[in-house]
């Protein structure tokens, strides 16, 4: 097994990976179809991406299983099949990475908010302790909680995480800027209240994904920064906010303006920095030589 | 009188639902939306006035949300105080005592499956006093074209939450505006702008869900 952690001290700054969906879009997942039933019907285009992003510079990779908890893979009749798909996922990522590379089982969101009350945290815990499970089994090195936005979601997937499979785990949540210039989750949670939150659930790294550019991502970092100066910081950032062009969508930011600013990202206290929603192996190749040459 | 009412309009910004929730903390043991409503029209007060009450207290607390003051946790629990109310006028709606503003067909585009927002967007409607047709989640063109066929004169409103779904969303819009042209059709979602909405044929952006109910009554409200 592989430290993060252990790996963050030798290299001092991490490279993680980019985008996932972009590219199973780009390579023709149809919108409506599940992305992570691609582990089994289109395995070789899964493992392909991986290893682009392997050979991009990612010193850590996350695994196709974002959406594969029982409560999302309901919409596709799928629920049956959690632990498969996350088994495979990890599988896959893990041939991609070989020895020497992290792979970090990703988890999403469920889409319920809890307290409306429609589904039981037993419930929710159940299935990310499930899906978890599978990702180690399949061979992750850790547990990646993305994309939250709610503190009890979270800290419930954290924790299921943890029984579960007793990796590492990162927690990152999605932040907009408000109109009053503040940063906040779609629930209301500032970035100092996520801090508190998800370390006390139990995650060994925290940090932030998705959002609208990298230059906000400097910003929410520095909130991070002034609540916690020890707790490693996972940066997955979009290429910016995606427009729609002659009927394509188009993430604006290019790997060279990414690049651009990861010294600065990086100088606000990110410490594992990558992509999120846009971001391509040419993304991950621009900013992986500005990581290095900061080494 | 006034009172039970500017109660029940408490209730629901504050989403105080019933008696025994506990949601808002300051409010614990206190009547909620439930018990509130009951208790006036057991004393003779109209539901047209309650209705009332529950907008203009779910337009408070829409500004509210709108200007970033309260998040979707506020939010949710308004609409559930609402509902609550709501039970209790559903008698009238049925009787044609109580009218709705008119008819709003709300659905999530074809291969988008999110449905938080387009459910906020639905309570906060509702909570205006329109009827909302819900069509559920990846609702594909067809589907809507027939609610609208069912429900004339009804307005539109379009959710995403997905960049790659921005693309149907455009062609349902398309689609609806040339069979029914006079159909108002909003649009909303994440990844929108006001410029990609106008682009694609919508009649409105909202980036939250007070925008579309001031477009509803402004646009909608002929009469």
């Amino acid at each position: 097994m592989r430290s993060l952690i252990q790996t963050l001290k030798a290299k001092k700054i991490v490279i993680s990976d980019g985008a996932i969906g972009t590219i199973l879009q780009a390579r023709g997942l149809q919108p409506g179809e599940c992305p992570e039933l691609w582990n089994i019907t289109h395995r070789s285009e899964i493992l392909t991406m991986a290893k682009e992003y392997i050979e991009a510079g990612s010193d850590m990779i996350l695994t196709n299983s974002f959406g594969a908890n029982s409560l999302k893979l309901k919409h596709f009749g799928l629920q049956d099949r959690v632990a498969e798909l996350n088994r495979v996922a990890a599988q896959i990522a893990r041939e991609a990475a070989g020895d020497d590379h992290l792979v970090f089982g990703s988890i999403g969101p469920t889409g319920v908010i809890i307290m409306m009350g429609d589904v039981s945290e037993e419930e929710i815990y159940d299935g990310y302790f499930v899906q978890t499970k599978a990702l180690k089994e399949g061979g992750v090195d850790g547990i990646c909680v993305e994309t939250m936005s709610a503190i009890d979601e979270a800290a419930i997937a954290i924790r299921a995480a943890r029984d579960a499979t007793g990796l590492e785990v990162a927690c990152t949540f999605t932040f907009e800027k408000t109109l009053n210039n503040e940063y906040r989750t779609m629930m209301g949670v500032t970035p100092e209240e996520m801090v508190k939150a998800v370390k006390a659930a139990g995650a060994n790294i925290i940090g932030t994904n998705c959002g609208n550019g990298i230059e906000l991502m400097i910003e929410i970092v520095k909130e991070i920064r002034k609540v916690d100066n020890i707790t490693p910081v996972i940066v997955h950032s979009n290429a910016g906010k995606p427009i729609v062009k002659e009927g394509r969508t188009i993430f604006p930011e290019t790997p060279e303006f990414m690049a651009s600013k990861i010294k600065e990202l990086i100088e606000a206290g990110a410490n594992i920095v990558g992509g999120c929603c846009g971001t391509t192996p040419e993304h991950i190749k621009a900013i992986a030589k500005v990581v290095k040459s900061l080494r | 009188m006034e009172e039970l009412l500017e109660k029940i309009g408490q209730c629901v910004e504050k989403g105080k639902v019933n008696k025994s929730a506990p949601y808002p903390k300051d409010m614990a043991g206190q009547d909620g939306a439930d018990e509130l409503a009951q208790q006036a029209l057991s004393i003779g007060i109209t539901p047209d006035a309650i209705l009332k009450a529950c907008n203009d207290a779910m337009q408070r607390i829409g500004e509210r949300f709108g200007r970033n003051e309260v998040f979707v946790p506020e939010l949710l629990m308004s609409a559930k105080a609402m509902h609550a109310v709501m039970a209790h006028l559903k008698p009238f709606f049925k009787s044609g005592n109580v009218k709705r503003k008119g008819k709003f067909i709300l659905g999530t585009v074809a291969g988008d499956l999110h449905d938080i927002g387009k459910n906020l967007v639905a309570m906060v409607i509702e909570g205006n006093g329109w009827e909302v047709i819900d069509l559920g989640v990846d609702v594909k063109t067809p589907k809507f074209l027939e609610a609208i066929q069912q429900n004339p004169g009804s307005a539109v409103g379009l959710s995403t939450l997905l960049t790659t779904t921005m693309v149907n969303m455009a062609k349902t819009v398309q689609e609806i505006k040339e069979k029914f042209p006079t159909t108002k059709v909003i649009v909303g979602g994440a990844p929108l702008t006001y410029d990609a909405a106008i682009k694609m044929g919508a009649d409105a952006y909202s980036p939250d869900p007070q925008g579309a109910v001031e477009f509803l009554n402004k646009a909608c409200l002929s009469t």
